[in-house]
């Protein structure tokens, strides 16, 4: 009985008590969720373009921030002046790398394994991860590095609100975070509803035979997502480095992703969202007040099994699509 | 023309039906486990013994764990790391609660607890099919592994978090522990791979290996014949993870020597399932060949510039063997999908027909 009225009943019991606590929670889960969802974003386009698993988005994030904190650096080395001219110009130039490692990635790694179970093309991208994690460490080093946030004219500080009886403290940055991730998947939604191109992207997820008999040209196609992917590389990875350093052990965060797109499907951008926002908030809450009946730490697997859950009682995600097997 | 088997009649059934029927593959046989049991000992340095051929038993008996499931079954799993660390650590309890029981025994014993588990975490693979069940086994790994740090029974409570191997002996030699001689260590290692290597054939070779494969294959089909689905999933969950317990439990007892949690993490899980991605899925001869190019290459790549005569940083080495491990991954996935145990089929292929080319 007592353990049944502590997990029960005693964790709503005090998320009713400290009402602002309940919604710094919440507002942290949201946040989290938001960064979920924006790495699981770039999962969905390329999985909904090529069908192909990018294992690699996690270290493309981190090479993206890399590369615009490093560019920066270079050109301040050179003298380029003031502060956010150098900024955006390093922004520029980082959209350019990734375009090149698109290109690179198309040519070399997708195009000879056309038609290949999903699973080699899965194993690729691992083998793409562990490349592009030396490469960059070559280029870059190991130590962690800063993120240009305020050059990039994100806002810092905190708004706080007297509400619910308490305080609750708002980053700034992270509602900037928020409000990218929105204007990013609106725009992307419209690209694929509406786009020729985007038309062309969903014909090739369908079916690489198919597309090219219709006269969809495979490799300008993969160029594309994956310079898309690459896009969204590069505002995760400023939005995850104003929050924290930027480091090389961010890419396991790829991992974190997984419960987000199970849970909104692979296929789905509003999905991914969604999903991201669930995992987030049902991860804090679960760590917060959850956490200490079993021990702590428990955030590391908590979405997993979240998604497990959800697994079992529909195994194609809130978003995605039926799976239909024939025999 | 080396290869042939004109000549080698079979008079019964079983002759036919036999795993190796060619007199040649018999003689390979026999001669590999003539190197590997008297020559390499004899030969091998204690670097070699300990740092190369220990861990590729090893990783070779985990591949094979996982090859069952994934390759055999069709499940994929990336649970692999903490199915190791649960024979691991199953072994840490029964040698230290039971410290006069034969510690090879006690070895293979905990890969029962590690097929509990993976029974458990197997549950849901009725309902859950490819890649979906990766992330079933992907929260057993994280579980497991926040299990190994937060419960301090499987540690015996000690500070530190990590688990030392005690001194184990049998026929009055040190099996176990830091007194231990490492062609000791490695031939009891040798000896139990070449068991379970054995039974894994049987069982491949055998009706509950075909059922596998059928699920594989496609299992509404399987099911439709007969084939009781839950009960051959669940099976394949319970051999693999018994294999890869007892891996586990080697690795802490008969390599490392000590182990701590972050020893059965999520890159032990990878790093099995890339050897058996490039092995070859489906094959036992692909988890050895798997274990040796994702084992051997790094040392290869570490010991090469010595060798050329180069120095560079001992840090760029590393990012350059990242580099190169990833870029030889794509390349292998490009030139052979199915792996160097394809390789080896085709260069079979060859030999029987050398020296015409087909």
């Amino acid at each position: 009985m007592e353990i049944l009225y502590k997990i029960l009943i005693d964790p709503f019991v005090q998320m009713v008590a400290a009402p602002d606590l309940l919604a710094q929670v919440v507002w942290e889960g949201l946040v989290g969720g938001v960064l979920y969802a924006l790495i699981a974003l770039g999962f969905v386009l390329i999985f909904k373009a090529s069908g192909v698993f990018n294992f690699a988005q996690g270290i493309m994030v981190v090479f993206a921030a890399m590369t615009l904190v490093g560019v920066y650096e270079i050109l301040r080395g050179f003298g380029v002046y003031p502060t956010d001219l150098a900024a955006y110009l390093a922004l520029a130039l980082t959209f350019c790398v990734m375009l090149v490692l698109a290109v690179a990635v198309e040519r070399l790694v997708l195009r000879p394994l056309v038609n290949q179970p999903d699973i080699i093309l899965f194993m690729a991208t691992f083998g793409l991860t562990y490349f592009l994690i030396g490469f960059g460490e070559l280029l870059f080093g190991g130590n962690p590095k800063v993120m240009i946030a305020e050059q990039l004219h994100l806002p810092r500080g905190a708004i706080e609100l007297k509400i619910l009886g308490g305080f609750v403290s708002l980053q700034k940055v992270d509602i900037a975070a928020a409000v990218v991730a929105s204007i990013m998947v609106i725009m992307l939604a419209v690209f694929f509803q509406s786009t020729r191109i985007g038309r062309a992207l969903r014909a090739v997820a369908d079916s690489h035979k198919a597309a090219l008999s219709v006269g969809i040209s495979l490799e300008q196609i993969w160029v594309i997502v994956w310079f898309a992917a690459g896009v969204v590389a590069v505002i995760t990875g400023i939005m995850w480095g104003a929050r924290s350093q930027v480091e090389f052990s961010l890419q396991v965060i790829a991992l974190k992703a997984l419960p987000v797109l199970i849970l909104g499907g692979f296929t789905s951008i509003p999905g991914a969202v969604v999903g991201g926002v669930v995992i987030g908030v049902g991860e804090k809450l679960g760590e917060f007040y959850w956490g200490p009946l079993i021990g702590s730490g428990i955030e590391s697997w908590l979405a997993y099994v979240i998604a497990l859950l959800f697994l079992l009682f529909r195994p194609q995600g809130l978003f995605g699509e039926k799976i239909i097997e024939r025999v | 023309m080396l290869y042939r088997e004109c000549g080698q009649y079979k008079t019964s059934y079983e002759a036919d039906q036999a795993v190796f029927p060619i007199l040649q593959d018999r003689i390979g046989i026999a001669t590999i486990l003539v190197v590997a049991f008297i020559i390499l000992p004899l030969t091998a340095s204690n670097f070699v013994i300990s740092s190369v051929l220990i861990p590729l038993l090893v990783f070779s008996l985990a591949a094979i764990g996982l090859n069952i499931l994934t390759g055999y079954t069709g499940l994929i799993s990336l649970g692999t790391g903490g199915f190791m660390g649960v024979g691991a650590y199953a072994c840490y309890k029964l040698t230290t609660a039971w410290p006069d029981v034969n510690v090879v025994v006690l070895i293979v014993s905990s890969g029962v607890f590690s097929a509990a588990i993976g029974v458990l975490f197997g549950l849901p693979s009725l309902r859950i099919k490819g890649f979906y069940l990766a992330v079933a086994t992907l929260a057993a790994q994280f579980f497991l592994s926040w299990c190994f740090i937060r419960i301090a029974w499987l540690y015996n409570n000690n500070v530190s978090g990590a688990i030392e191997v005690p001194t184990r002996s049998m026929f009055g030699v040190a099996i176990t522990g830091p007194t231990a001689d490492p062609v000791t260590r490695y031939l009891v290692t040798l000896v139990i791979v070449v068991a379970m290597t054995w039974v894994a054939s049987n069982l491949i070779h055998g009706r509950i290996g075909r059922m596998w494969m059928a699920v594989r294959d496609m299992d509404i089909a399987a099911e439709l014949i007969g084939i009781e689905l839950y009960q051959t999933k669940l099976l394949a969950f319970a051999v693999s993870s018994f294999y890869c317990g007892v891996a586990g439990a080697l690795m802490v007892f008969l390599w490392l020597g000590a182990a701590e949690a972050d020893s059965f993490n999520i890159d032990q899980s990878f790093l099995v399932l890339f050897m058996v991605i490039i092995g070859g899925l489906g094959s036992l001869i692909g988890s050895f060949l798997g274990a040796a190019f994702i084992w051997g290459l790094p040392i290869m790549l570490r010991a090469a510039p010595a060798f050329f005569g180069l120095s560079i940083h001992a840090a760029t080495v590393e990012h350059l063997q990242f580099m190169i491990v990833g870029a030889l991954i794509i390349f292998f996935l490009i030139v052979e999908p199915h792996g160097l145990a394809r390789l080896w089929q085709i260069g079979k292929q060859k030999l029987r027909v050398w020296p015409f080319p087909y």
